[in-house]
């Protein structure tokens, strides 16, 4: 079991883990991060989104042993005190019901803003659609995104 | 169905009752009895009845603490509200938090049948207002003047004549050692200052940053985590096993039997999973190992051609239908499916010699409680019972099987476990909405009046799930339904909106049928049939008209209706379909109308109308469980899709002014969806769907 080492939200962790334990159990059962989500384990429904150096990827399906020097950002670091555009949209359009998924849609739409900053409707469909939403927000996820692209400075 | 709570039942059962928690403030506490407020349940669901407190803090701060449990539907603020209302509170100083299971301290905790807010509001407002008044008249005491001449605004109490003015905080002891008014004077509702508002949900910030915690999110100073593995066939055993390999594995610290399978305790999640990977398990399959799909469909269509026992019968059909100009007759197949949270079943559990503590997201907290004293031998007050936030709910985590689960883990290895379920976990041991078969037969006299209904259900193991919502609110002189419950070994459970969740769209497709063969408007003809049911038709035509009913549409495209009434809600709604490139169905607007009474927070009733329809447009378009060797075959979202949000069409509600007695919000807007959807391709493509999810042949191939 070789450590690794990695940042998480700012902050460098050395942790020796087996190499083929997903990223998303590292950070929510050693490190405490439980604002990511466990949904299938098999990258189809999108609750455990975190960036790796920026870009929205799954971690159930990221091994630990592939963040070696990679810096990933996870909800708890999406900003500080809920101050990301969307978290602020998201608020403001009260879009989440049972709130599960939402860290995760959160982490993929902040990496589409950072991608397109202002997406089509086309845009959010192709970028979201790898993520459920059991409580059907969807509406209110579309309108957050392009309310917070609207605010975004140009 | 109009299962109603109403002011009057709740005042027999009601008392207040005020304890002074010494120097802390007031705290009002509410003694309710369960009642059997929902009985077409069985046998999951214990009666629903909710309960709250309130208590305010000299800081001012107000706890309104909710006996219900959060899954998405708002009962976090809307509950809240209810007491803010009448309380005259300040809603910034409004704070809320979830109450702990206790047998009777606060009624029946379940959460379902979208009873919390309806089954609440007159206690709640009870408790406002009776708060409220204390507060007045402990203002009233300190100024030496009489609470009349006092009034309460925004958590403060002001003298009219002076102007002189007292926080709810400063008032907060002294208030406490006041006695209760038992019959507190109740608003006029057009006063309403926050029911009625957008208010904006009090847990939304902890949903956008990572703080709320659900279930799987609860950490305890050295709990372990578990996965356990159960017999795939419902109903099977272990027979042995072999826990070599599995103890080998990096982080696995023990494996134990327990009545439900073989448990993998480990430090983390990750290694629990691997660790049941590698267990060599030999399963005593019982007695459904050899049950699959084709089989139960093939035993339904059997029975079905035996008379069932009668649910409702009226005039005289089998007359009526030998003297029909025309007959119909029509076969429907509605399947299994599943709850799919997006959190799956867990449960945190720590059995210690004297006490026994839960953390779990359910919506039976005493269910919890009183399973947990069962398995441990401990009273039931040496068990605590933590509510967490639900990752969804739907009707799964009305069950305690997984809370029983974590309680005999944790009791077995002498430390605090959560007992994670995996996806496939959750897929293949759920409680599902039942598969039914019906048969209907229909007669039409010579000019197109609906004049014979005959409806024989042939469904699984509960005929509440099978039965309730079958019965039609259109006005047939000559009708019966009956049925055959038979086993089947497959576990079956309440599942968002219930009974009407499949028979609504059973209904709202056969009397489409027949407004078809009537040569009818299927709008008319329903509007014909509803005639001593001013509030079905009052959502239908507002539906059809803010859907443009009867108007053209682009080629290509086609409308749909439907109704329900159920939950003591009516709605109706209008959905717009085309065909893609490969025939396949696409949902472009669905426009709701919907009547549900009073109601708290029209926010609320949009998002919970919204969440409705996507429930039931994902059943309609992919929700099937099938069993084959007493296995379910789904096992996780690549075999069992939800709709995404490219999919998502564009949802109108409109809320109708109302006088009713307040309805429940939760489930009543799902089950007209997959109606109207089916009559709406039926109207493109004269193809009728009479089997659930929606398949391409059936467009192609249907009649």
């Amino acid at each position: 079991m070789p450590a690794t080492s990695f940042i998480v939200n700012g902050k460098k962790h050395t942790v020796d883990l087996p190499s083929e334990m997903p990223l998303l159990w590292v950070l929510r059962d050693v490190l405490g991060l439980t604002g990511t989500k466990f949904g299938c384990g098999i990258a189809q429904c999108g609750a455990c989104t975190v960036h790796m150096n920026g870009e929205a990827i799954r971690s159930c399906i990221t091994v630990v042993a592939s963040c070696e020097g990679k810096s990933v950002t996870t909800i708890e670091g999406l900003s500080a005190n809920s101050s990301h555009p969307l978290q602020r949209a998201w608020i403001e359009l009260d879009v989440p019901q049972c709130g599960y998924c939402q860290s995760g849609q959160l982490m993929s739409a902040a990496a589409l803003l950072n991608e397109k900053p202002k997406p089509t409707d086309r845009d959010i469909d192709d970028y979201m659609s790898g993520h459920f939403c059991r409580c059907g927000t969807y509406s209110r996820i579309r309108s957050a995104i392009h309310l917070a692209a609207a605010r975004a400075k140009p | 169905m109009n299962t109603q709570v109403t002011e009057a039942t709740l005042n027999r059962r009601e008392f207040l009752k005020v304890s002074s928690a010494a120097g802390t403030g007031l705290l009002l506490g509410f003694y309710l009895p369960a009642s059997t407020f929902f009985p077409t349940l069985e046998p999951a669901t214990a009666p629903f009845e909710p309960n709250a407190w309130l208590r305010i803090d000299p800081t001012g701060a107000i706890t309104v603490t909710v006996g219900k449990s959060e899954m998405g539907q708002g009962v976090a603020t809307s509950l809240p509200m209810i007491v803010a209302e009448e309380l005259e509170a300040d809603w910034k100083e409004i704070r809320f938090e979830f109450a702990q299971a206790h047998p009777n301290k606060y009624g029946s905790q379940g959460t379902g049948g979208s009873s919390s807010v309806r089954g609440s509001y007159e206690r709640l407002r009870k408790a406002g207002a009776a708060a409220k008044e204390m507060l007045v008249a402990a203002a009233a005491k300190k100024w030496s003047v009489d609470a009349n001449e006092c009034y309460a605004e925004k958590s403060t109490v002001i003298h009219r004549q002076s102007g002189r003015k007292l926080t709810y905080g400063e008032l907060a002891e002294a208030a406490s050692k006041l006695p209760v008014p038992e019959s507190p004077t109740l608003k006029d509702p057009k006063n309403f200052k926050i029911i009625g508002t957008r208010v904006k949900k009090l847990d939304t910030p902890s949903k956008v940053n990572g703080t709320a915690v659900y279930g799987i999110d609860v950490r305890v100073p050295g709990m372990l985590f578990a996965t356990i593995a159960r017999c795939p066939v419902f109903g099977g055993k272990v027979k042995s096993y072999d826990a070599t390999k599995a103890k080998q594995v990096s982080g696995v610290k023990e494996v134990v039997q327990i009545d439900e399978g073989i448990a993998v305790i480990a430090t983390n999640t990750w290694a629990a999973i691997q660790g049941r990977e590698v267990l060599n398990i030999t399963w005593d399959e019982g007695p459904h190992a050899n049950q699959n799909s084709d089989s139960i469909w093939k035993l339904f269509e059997e029975t079905a051609a035996k008379p069932g026992t009668i649910e409702k019968s009226v005039g005289d059909p089998v007359s009526a239908l030998a003297s029909a100009a025309v007959t119909l007759e029509a076969r429907y197949y509605a399947p299994l499916v599943a709850h799919a949270t997006m959190e799956p079943m867990n449960c945190t559990a720590h059995v210690k010699t004297d006490e026994c503590i839960i953390w779990v997201p359910s919506q039976t907290p005493q269910r919890a409680q009183t399973e947990a004293a069962r398995i441990t031998g401990l009273p039931v007050e040496k068990v605590t019972v933590h509510l967490t936030q639900l990752g969804g709910g739907f009707g799964r985590r009305l069950q305690a099987d997984y809370v029983m689960e974590a309680v005999k883990v944790s009791k077995a290895v002498n430390a605090p476990v959560q007992v994670v379920w995996t996806r496939d976990d959750d897929m293949m041991h759920d409680f599902y909405r039942p598969c039914t078969f019906s048969v209907f037969k229909a007669g039409l006299d010579k000019v197109g009046n609906l004049i014979a209904w005959t409806h024989r259900v042939v469904g699984p193991s509960s005929k509440g799930l099978v039965v309730s919502a079958a019965v039609p609110e259109y006005e047939i002189p000559h009708y019966t339904l009956d049925y055959h419950i038979l086993e089947t070994g497959v576990p079956i459970g309440a599942w968002r909106s219930v009974g009407p969740s499949q028979n609504i769209w059973l209904l709202e497709s056969f009397v489409d049928e027949c407004a078809a063969a009537a040569g009818k408007d299927p709008l008319e003809f329903r509007l014909n049939l509803l005639k001593e049911n001013p509030r079905m038709q009052g959502v239908l035509r507002m539906a059809a008209e803010k859907a443009g009913w009867g108007k053209p549409l682009p080629k290509g495209m086609a409308r749909g209706i439907a109704c329900g009434e159920d939950f003591g809600t009516a709605v109706a709604e209008v959905a717009e379909v085309s065909l893609d490139d490969r025939g396949y169905p696409q949902v472009h607007r669905i426009v709701a109308a919907v009547d549900c009474g009073q109601y708290i927070n029209p926010d609320t009733i949009e998002a919970q109308m919204e969440g409705a329809i996507v429930y039931g447009l994902t059943a309609a378009l992919y929700g099937e469980i099938t069993i084959e060797k007493g296995r379910v075959q789904q096992t996780n979202f690549d075999t069992y899709p939800l709709m995404r949000i490219d999919e998502m069409p564009k949802v109108e509600v409109h809320l109708m002014k109302s006088t009713a007695p307040m309805g429940g919000i939760g489930e009543p807007g799902l089950p007209p969806a997959a109606p109207a959807v089916c009559n709406a391709l039926f109207a493109l493509t004269g193809k009728r769907v009479r089997r659930l999810p929606i398949r391409l042949e059936d467009l192609a191939n249907g009649g």
